[in-house]
């Protein structure tokens, strides 16, 4: 225990709050659709990435048709798979882990918890959803172009990804995902400088960096490190594009496709490799970082106590985003680049698990002498320590060089990167949810069916992917669309196969219901009052809920504290809120 | 509270179900032993930090769950138990990285009595060239490449004319012996991968890539492609042989050379 | 990949400076109350629209980092073969430095309230700006007419996607003066506005200048025989 003495320093009376140049919508049009306003955006946001996170989910499905029930389904050709597992993983990691962290929790959280009455370039945020809009309509008219979308998988080699030999490559489709992916990049520009600029610069009086919820901090950074390393997949991007239209051999080294000489040269695809995974490696952290800083607040605020070690999460969270930059090359350890460079690049990934264990304490030693309410954002907090730990120390047999090479390219990664980058955000996701539903619709969501979600996503996933690492470790390579005649799998690894695809099949389901919730609660959701659950940050202590154009009503609120004051000793309440001045502070300074 | 128990379950099925897998890994066939030992090394820390996280996360739920009138303790941090901490971790990310780095050089640094094999990956098959009697591989390039040089080799290049070219059929390598894998591609990445061998590396066009490996025991292995290279990915399979020294001259003195493939009526005249 | 880590390790060398001044090593819990004691940790008085450009021209100096990061990586095969410098480069570079002068006069102008003279500079600045984009054409034109082709060669490849990308991002920011130069002839914009808008198109000017300058000293080969002299120094 801590002693705790506070503020010597009485509170100034609040000052003129300079009124932002808000822009009043006129119109139903400019009210919900051109809207303005970070809130409606971040629910745009969040429903267009749900909607396309759906396609995912079913060609996640047809993709566990095809593995776990081999020659079953005449339907899925090679061609097919390589589309769906392409597919699959470009719309999981870019447009809706990306998109729904920053775009739609960023958007909704940043104002709110900083004290703002909106994002400071509201015009540009409202471009930004309607480029991602358009990146995404591209993306999804690729499925309807001739040939299909490309099935180059979602790193998107080349040379593979513009032959003949992989679907999409001649035809439209690869076209169609790199045109998608550049508007995704313009568009998260505009959306991201807003993100930023409103951490920096538009933060309410009294609300230091110190002050900031771990939420703030984990997708700031995030959008930090997103402006920077997306202009690498730009790059790539427009490269390849020149390559695929315009016929220059960016990557394109002199290639024999199907007996015949091509008139490609000196292209370098180990320099497609080194750009994209520079933009791909920091995109891990940029899925991850907002995830770490959500999870801290929901855990601080179900278990009633102050996060453990603030300022070393915070160290942390920066800390991990400086060092992702330098660990790409920790993705092509057989990839042909020079092999010495494998020392240095396990070294600093290797090196970066030691801030990601710190965060990872942090968050049990805050629940140790908590107060836990096991509600059922608290209970997602818990299912992410789980699969994020277990997905993160199967990092560490991936990182570390020569451990990587009889696992790389094998089932073995599929189970780590889904554990870690998929079920361990996408809990996150579920948990903030339901911790903020109550807060954007006013009412909760369904308990009983939020118990039977969150029960048979955690357990599910977990079985799913956890007997898969398994498989991999056999030797299985990924990326087959036929197991079936490989002589190092046995009968019981297919039956294990099959046992994978039939949870998937179940989480899934439970998916369905998770949208129901969603839509029924809408209406017929408890009514959840300003603040549910006793939370100290500032989008709770709002006048309205939901929160109105411009957030806080008339004055905008002034910060006297951190935001982790649970349980503070002598203070009346379990909890004080950032804005209270409290009885430590000069008494009348604010209501 | 079911998420107590539910947790220590978790935990206890991960270990069992790791301790009892059928699914394990084939049996090694090459000098890499290594790299089984420092997986298994990384197997036990990682085990034993996951079941100590967990463990205490399910202690901590049973112990402090929301009971009424239970208050949380204020407790911002403590420097001492984060250093330490910091320090344990720091100690067990260097007790895995030094053993891995240690092989790394380990494979990175071929032997020089290594002979010379080159793996040649197209869609979708495999493709080698052994040294001929001069011992050395003779140069080659995509360029080159057409219905009758299907490996690209350089005509004019007299080190080339002995090579033997083994085409779209089963490598044999003797056993015992350490053999650098030279791996090139006409087409797109591919990855030369032999589960039991353990090593492996993508091969790139315009590029030669290696890797080394000593086979240890004699058999015959699937080989597989573990790089993307479009959709005849899946089907891209070949044989590798690895043979008794004997059995391995006899094969060598049924193959082609590069001269008598592409010349065949002079070759069949100097007979 | 050196070009763009180390262009990293200069914006992380200016976070972490920033950061640095932010008390990231307090205490929050136990400085509850006002923050009066301890300037400087509020949101700053620079206006927003100057720190958000500040940070889109970080990310345009990543984008440019990575091409010519791109570029040194495939400089250093064996079968690399620079392209010539057409003369007509240079006096388009003289062009982007004049024009770059001229937004600098108008900002100077603009803080003076001389705004018959800001419209005069300003329009100067968008004129030369029209001028280079036009001679870059020129040049495009003329090694096309002499058989330097997009795809005849990997550095011809470069050349005009990185000349390229720099033109795109010119015209942007003509857009982006245009709006300026409606400003300054419009009465009604008050002078504190005018004279932001103004500072605004002076900064993404000097900075697409000394993007240029760098993208001109890589494509002449410039920067090769630098490193070169580096590496002879070092041994």
């Amino acid at each position: 225990m801590v002693d705790v003495t506070h503020g010597a320093i009485g509170s100034v009376p609040p000052a003129e709050v300079p009124e932002m140049d808000l822009y009043h919508p006129h119109s139903w049009w400019t009210k919900y659709v051109f809207s303005q306003d970070a809130k409606v955006i971040a629910i745009q946001y969040s429903g267009t990435a749900i909607a396309i996170g759906m396609v995912a989910l079913v060609l996640s499905w047809l993709m566990r048709l095809q593995l776990g029930f081999p020659g079953t389904f005449d339907f899925i050709t090679p061609e097919a798979y390589y589309q769906f597992i392409t597919m699959h993983g470009m719309i999981m990691v870019v447009y809706l882990l990306t998109a729904l962290f920053l775009g739609g929790f960023g958007n909704y959280l940043i104002p709110l918890m900083v004290g703002a009455r909106d994002m400071v370039f509201p015009y540009a945020n409202m471009l930004s959803y309607w480029i991602y809009l358009l990146a995404v309509l591209v993306l999804v008219a690729s499925f309807f172009a001739p040939g299909g979308p490309t099935g180059a998988g979602w790193t998107l080699y080349p040379p593979q990804a513009i032959m003949t030999g992989t679907p999409g490559g001649q035809q439209s489709g690869i076209i169609l995902m790199l045109v998608s992916l550049i508007l995704f990049v313009i568009g998260f520009t505009m959306g991201g400088l807003n993100y930023v600029v409103t951490v920096l610069q538009a933060r309410t009086r009294g609300m230091t960096l110190m002050r900031l919820p771990l939420t703030v901090w984990g997708i700031f950074t995030a959008t930090v490190m997103a402006l920077l390393a997306f202009p690498a997949l730009l790059v790539a991007c427009v490269m390849m594009l020149f390559d695929r239209l315009l016929g220059t051999s960016f990557f394109m080294p002199a290639v024999v496709e199907m007996g015949e000489q091509l008139r490609t040269n000196g292209g370098s695809p180990i320099l497609f490799q080194h750009l994209f995974w520079f933009f791909g490696h920091p995109e891990v952290y940029i899925v991850a970082l907002p995830a770490f800083g959500i999870v801290s607040d929901l855990i601080a605020t179900h278990a009633r106590k102050n996060i453990f070690g603030y300022r070393m999460m915070v160290w942390a969270i920066v800390g991990i985003g400086a060092l992702s930059f330098i660990v790409w090359a920790h993705h092509m350890y057989v990839s042909g680049m020079d092999p010495y460079f494998g020392f240095f690049f396990a070294t600093t990934t290797l090196i970066i698990a030691v801030p990601t264990a710190i965060k990872v304490y942090n968050w049990i030693l805050t629940l140790w002498r908590g107060d836990i309410h096991l509600t059922i954002p608290m209970l997602f907090a818990l299912a992410f320590i789980v699969t994020f730990v277990n997905g993160g120390l199967t990092g560490l047999f991936l990182g570390n060089v020569v451990v990587d090479v009889p696992l790389s390219d094998t089932m073995f990664v599929v189970a780590h990167f889904h554990m870690v980058m998929g079920v361990a955000p996408i809990t996150v996701i579920f948990g903030a949810i339901y911790h903020w539903y109550p807060k954007i619709t006013g009412r909760m969501l369904n308990e009983a069916l939020g118990q039977f979600h969150f029960w048979v996503t955690f357990l599910g996933a977990y079985l799913i992917f956890f007997p898969m690492h398994y498989v991999g470790l056999m030797g299985v390579p990924r990326r087959y669309s036929e197991l079936g005649d490989m002589a190092l799998m046995t009968d019981s690894a297919h039956d294990l196969n099959a046992f994978i695809s039939i949870m998937a099949f179940i989480v899934g389901f439970a998916q369905l219901v998770f949208l129901f919730n969603l839509v029924w609660s809408i209406r017929h959701g408890k009514e959840a009052g300003p603040n549910p659950w006793r939370a100290t940050t500032l989008e709770w202590q709002t006048e309205h809920t939901p929160p109105r154009h411009g957030n806080f009503g008339k004055e905008l609120p002034i910060v006297y504290r951190w935001a982790y004051d649970y349980s503070v000793p002598g203070a009346k309440e379990d909890y004080i809120a950032q804005n209270d001045p409290g009885e430590y502070g000069a008494p009348g300074a604010h209501a | 509270m079911a998420i107590a128990l539910v947790l220590v379950l978790v935990v206890a099925g991960s270990i069992l179900f790791h301790l009892l897998s059928p699914w394990w890994w084939t049996p090694i066939a090459s000098n890499w032993a290594y790299i089984d030992h420092t997986i298994i090394i990384t197997f036990w820390i990682t085990g034993a930090v996951f079941a100590a996280v967990v463990l205490f996360m399910a202690y901590c739920v049973f112990r402090f769950r929301h009971r009424d009138g239970q208050r949380a303790d204020y407790d911002p941090e403590n420097r001492r138990l984060e250093t330490w901490l910091t320090v344990v971790t720091g100690i067990g990310v260097a007790a895995m990285l030094v053993p891995g780095l240690f092989v790394w050089s380990q494979f990175v640094n071929v032997p020089d009595d290594a002979t010379e094999v080159e793996v040649i990956g197209q869609q979708w098959q495999w493709s080698y060239r052994l040294p001929g009697a001069d011992g050395k591989l003779g140069l080659s390039d995509t360029r080159n490449v057409s219905a009758e040089n299907p490996l690209g080799v350089d005509a004019n290049d007299p080190n080339g004319q002995d090579d033997v070219v083994v085409e779209a059929a089963d490598l044999h390598l003797p056993v015992g012996k350490p053999v650098k894998m030279l791996l090139r591609s006409i087409d797109v990445l591919h990855d030369f991968y032999v589960p039991e061998f353990r090593a492996k590396m993508d091969m790139i066009p315009g590029s030669v890539t290696y890797f080394w490996f000593t086979p240890t025991r004699t058999g015959t292995f699937q080989v597989l492609c573990a790089e993307l290279c479009g959709q005849g990915h899946a089907y891209m399979r070949g044989g590798v042989t690895v043979d008794t020294e004997e059995d391995y001259v006899a094969w060598l003195g049924e193959q082609q050379t590069f001269a008598q493939l592409t010349t065949p009526e002079q070759t069949s005249s100097a007979d | 990949m050196t070009v763009i880590v180390v262009a990293l390790m200069v914006v992380f060398g200016i976070a972490g400076w920033w950061l640095s001044q932010q008390r990231l090593m307090s205490k929050p819990w136990l400085e509850s109350g006002s923050v009066a004691a301890y300037p400087g940790t509020e949101s700053g008085p620079m206006p927003m629209a100057k720190v958000g450009l500040g940070i889109l021209l970080a990310v345009v100096g990543c984008l440019f980092a990575l091409f010519t990061s791109a570029y040194s990586m495939r400089m250093e095969y064996a079968d690399w073969s620079s392209m010539p410098v057409p003369p007509l480069l240079w006096v388009n570079t003289g062009i982007l430095m004049l024009s770059s002068v001229a937004l600098q006069c108008a900002l100077v102008a603009a803080r003076n309230g001389h705004r018959d003279l800001v419209r005069l500079a300003l329009a100067t600045g968008g004129l030369t700006a029209i001028a280079f984009l036009a001679g870059q054409l020129v040049v495009w034109r003329e090694l096309e007419a002499t058989g330097y082709f997009l795809t005849a060669n990997p550095a011809n490849s470069f050349f005009y996607l990185i000349t390229g990308m720099h033109g795109l991002h010119i015209v942007g920011g003509l857009v982006g003066l245009g709006r300026t130069t409606a400003r300054a002839w419009d009465r009604a914009t008050p002078r504190d506005r005018l004279t932001l808008s103004v500072e605004l198109s002076a900064m993404y000017w000097h900075f697409l200048l000394i993007v240029w300058l760098a993208l001109v000293v890589v494509l002449a080969g410039w920067a090769e025989s630098f490193i070169g002299i580096c590496r002879q120094l070092l041994t």
